[in-house]
């Protein structure tokens, strides 16, 4: 417990200085936008109706599908870029999560804005009109002056809003408070959870006060309270900030996992391997899995591992399963003549998508592979992971045996554990590595007609790092080092509920229980 | 001073007011008169540009409003309404400022400005940091009124600009502004339905209905038997309630 508060007390500086940039910079571009736009709407209404629809309509997308969606957005305009002006840039990270936080910050905003605007007493702006102001000094001197209180209460709701939406950029790549809390839900670290959640919280809360004195000095004229505030903001965005200019500059190795303990772990032990070579490291954690593999290929992140079955099928769009060694042999060549990415070669184990039963329902049902399966699928029910229904894996296993459950559920996979260990669901898609599988008693059930391709571990190589010999120096010993029930401990050590580990512990363990690097 | 020359104004395609002639003289004080709807605040605020005639032209000491920007002309003519609009993020100071401000005045100019308008308005001057919330009807009205004159305007429109006050208030803001109407040489262009107070601060009565003239003249001509009966029975009111009042006030002095 206090370990674990210990290690998230010690990531706070950067998660908090990268959320305050973000939520910061975020706001401030939605308030430039909103203000001139909501004085434009407060003066004509053919502006009015359009742009308060709209900044609705951006409000009823979720947020985490709104930062979601500009991932590929901006992919797309980044190969456009690179095809014009011969230079991409990042679509992955703080571009994305700032642009779908900016148009989340808008709607209070704007509509506050043509609230306050509309809502100035008609005689001051007569007579401000009557005395002979221009437009814009009666926008500058009346109106917005005294729209001010109720334009403040706007940015107050947009601040505590984009606050709390930036802990969703986490899945995005821009490391934030987010990545407390995804991290600790997967790896059911909840101390991670609840500090995300209770840091979130402190900073909405604050700058929600602060914002708060503000809005009170301008509606009591206390020019007091204006400057306490405003200063208040000031000093807790320079503190909260001070890490990242602290932090020394230059070229550093990104290191990606996508969101799986399994991926914590592998990255801390690939991060200790290169920093151990005297390189910088930094992280872009909590990638989907065909994000991960696109953020490579675009250089954004440097290395990371995968699963050959995944890109076999994903990536390379194959159907066909022709066997491990020719599925890792067709990647190795596929992967750098389709995207220059190198596939460095396998770590030694397989983390295979299965289905998996609790060994007594297993044995009751008489059940021993998905060809026994197939008979009972009609009154059974198949939990999955958010993503296994979706991939080509699925569709594969249910061609291959006819496979028709009663009823399919994903789950994050925590959640999907508990749901097979309470009875909720009957099967789930497990992963091969996993140390629950021999902690919960499951049984992983045969695929007699090879409807799964092989799943070896992999690690990738940036095409920008292909060459990169310390880089690869650094990660060749890794190289077959790690045999299953090595993985299967480390998951385990992090995913079970007591004495749990962090990843980076785990990847200690790891790298303890590693095969020593065969002699060249 | 100013000339209307037949302007007309519509709303919604309905005509408001014209096709109307009106010409006011330097130091002259005129008020337009009638019901409400009769088109006498529109007249008023064709003159500064504030509602822009659909025909005719407005000339203001002999030139074409329309020359110059509307808000360079306002800025040179003092403009008082019932509502008074004082900004209510300004104090007093800063609201009487604002004119002198937008003419380019200096501080220290605007300062004794200040000093002095609030004298001519009869106002303590430590009215000056009070904001506006802090004061009374009257003393807000007189603060309109500063304000109105503090970059020293030449003419003056004001909109039923005692409309709002008590009675008492009412007569004494009246009696002061025309003293100071007489004082500063202003030419004053006041809008009332107000047919007493017409009578008693106008050199000259303006009858407007339906947005057309109706009658115009002295108080004293117009007093006397007008051939319009609209007119005769509008004079007639006040001369019927001083009766009224008078035998009230005789009946109670012998009862």
């Amino acid at each position: 417990m206090d370990e674990r508060f210990a290690a998230a007390w010690g990531l706070l500086p950067v998660y908090l200085s990268q959320h305050v940039l973000l939520s910061l910079t975020a706001l401030f571009l939605g308030f430039a936008i909103s203000l001139p736009l909501a004085v434009a709407a407060g003066r004509s209404a053919a502006v009015r109706w359009p742009s308060l629809f709209a900044a609705s309509l951006i409000q009823t997308i979720p947020s985490l599908a709104l930062l979601a969606l500009f991932y590929p957005l901006l992919l797309a305009l980044s190969a456009l870029s690179v095809a014009w002006f011969g230079r991409g840039f990042a679509a992955l990270g703080f571009l994305p999560s700032v642009m779908a936080l900016t148009l989340y910050s808008m709607l209070p905003i704007l509509r506050n804005g043509v609230a306050g605007i509309l809502g100035v007493d008609p005689a001051a702006v007569e007579a401000a009109r009557g005395m002979g102001m221009t437009d814009v000094q009666r926008l500058m001197r009346v109106e917005l002056p005294l729209a001010a209180p109720v334009v403040m209460a706007g940015a107050r709701t947009a601040a505590v809003w984009t606050i709390g939406a930036a802990t969703l950029s986490t899945p995005v790549g821009q490391t934030s408070l987010g990545n407390y809390i995804f991290s600790g839900l997967q790896t059911e670290n909840w101390v991670y959870v609840l500090f995300g959640c209770a840091a979130a919280a402190v900073l909405a809360l604050s700058a929600d006060q602060l914002l708060g004195l503000i809005e009170s000095g301008l509606a009591r004229r206390s020019r007091w309270r204006v400057w306490t505030g405003a200063l208040g903001i000031v000093v807790g965005a320079v503190a909260a900030l001070s890490p990242l200019v602290a932090a020394p500059s230059g070229a550093s190795y990104v290191v990606g996992a996508k969101n799986f303990s399994e991926q914590y772990i592998l990255a801390e032990l690939i991060a200790s391997r290169i920093k151990a070579g005297g390189a910088r490291v930094t992280r872009k954690e909590d990638l989907g899995s065909a994000t991960a593999y696109r953020a490579l290929a675009a250089g954004e992140i440097d290395v990371y591992v995968d699963y050959s079955g995944t890109l076999w099928t994903n990536v390379m769009q194959e159907k066909n399963n022709p066997g491990r060694w020719e599925v890792l042999s067709g990647l190795k060549k596929g992967l750098m003549r389709r995207d220059g990415v190198l596939v460095l070669g396998p770590l030694g184990f397989e983390n295979a998508y299965a289905l998996a039963m609790r060994a007594d329902r297993a044995k009751a049902l008489a059940v021993s592979s998905v060809a026994d399966l197939a008979a009972h699928a009609g009154s059974l029910t198949l939990g999955s992971d958010l993503e296994f229904l979706s991939r080509p894996e699925w569709a594969a296993l249910q061609r291959a045996y006819e496979l028709n459950f009663r009823k399919e559920t994903a789950y994050q996979p925590t959640f999907m554990y508990r749901a097979l260990e309470d009875g909720e669901v009957d099967v789930i898609s497990a992963f091969s590595s996993d140390g629950r599988i021999s902690a919960n008693h499951l049984l992983v059930l045969a695929d007699p007609r090879g409807a799964l391709p092989p799943y070896d571990a992999v690690i990738l190589i940036s095409p920008r790092r292909a060459r990169d010999r310390r880089l690869i120096a650094a990660l060749a010993p890794l190289l077959g080092a790690i045999p299953v029930q090595a993985m299967r401990a480390a998951n385990l050590s992090v995913d079970r509920d007591r004495n749990k580990l962090t990843p980076a512990a785990a990847a200690a363990m790891l790298a303890r229980l590693a095969k020593p690097a065969p002699a060249e | 001073m100013i000339e209307l020359r037949c302007v007309s104004k519509f709303f919604g395609g309905r005509r408001a007011v014209g096709p109307l002639d009106l010409t006011v003289g330097k130091g002259e004080f005129v008020a337009l008169l009638g019901g409400s709807g009769c088109g006498k605040t529109t007249t008023l605020k064709m003159i500064n540009g504030l509602v822009a005639p659909d025909a005719g032209h407005v000339l203001i000491e002999g030139v074409a409003s329309g020359a110059e920007p509307p808000y360079r002309l306002r800025r040179r003519i003092g403009y008082v309404f019932q509502e008074i609009g004082l900004f209510p993020h300004m104090s007093v100071a800063e609201n009487i400022a604002v004119g002198p401000g937008l003419a380019g005045w200096d501080k220290p100019r605007i300062a004794a400005r200040i000093v002095e308008l609030l004298d001519l308005v009869a106002l303590p001057p430590d009215v000056a940091a009070r904001m506006p919330s802090a004061l009374s009807g009257g003393q807000r009205q007189r603060v309109g009124v500063a304000r109105a004159l503090a970059a020293g305007p030449a003419l003056m429109l004001m909109d039923e600009p005692f409309g709002a006050l008590d009675p008492v208030t009412r007569d004494a803001l009246g009696r002061d502004y025309r003293a100071l109407h007489e004082r500063l040489e202003l030419t004053t262009v006041m809008v009332t339905h107000d047919v007493m107070e017409a009578l008693l601060l106008a050199d000259r009565i303006v009858v407007l209905e339906a947005g057309r003239i109706l009658a115009d003249g002295p108080p004293a001509a117009l007093l006397a038997h007008h051939p319009h009966p609209t007119v005769r029975a509008l004079m007639e009111t006040p001369r019927r309630q001083a009766r009224s009042v008078e035998a009230l006030a005789a009946g109670d002095a012998h009862g």
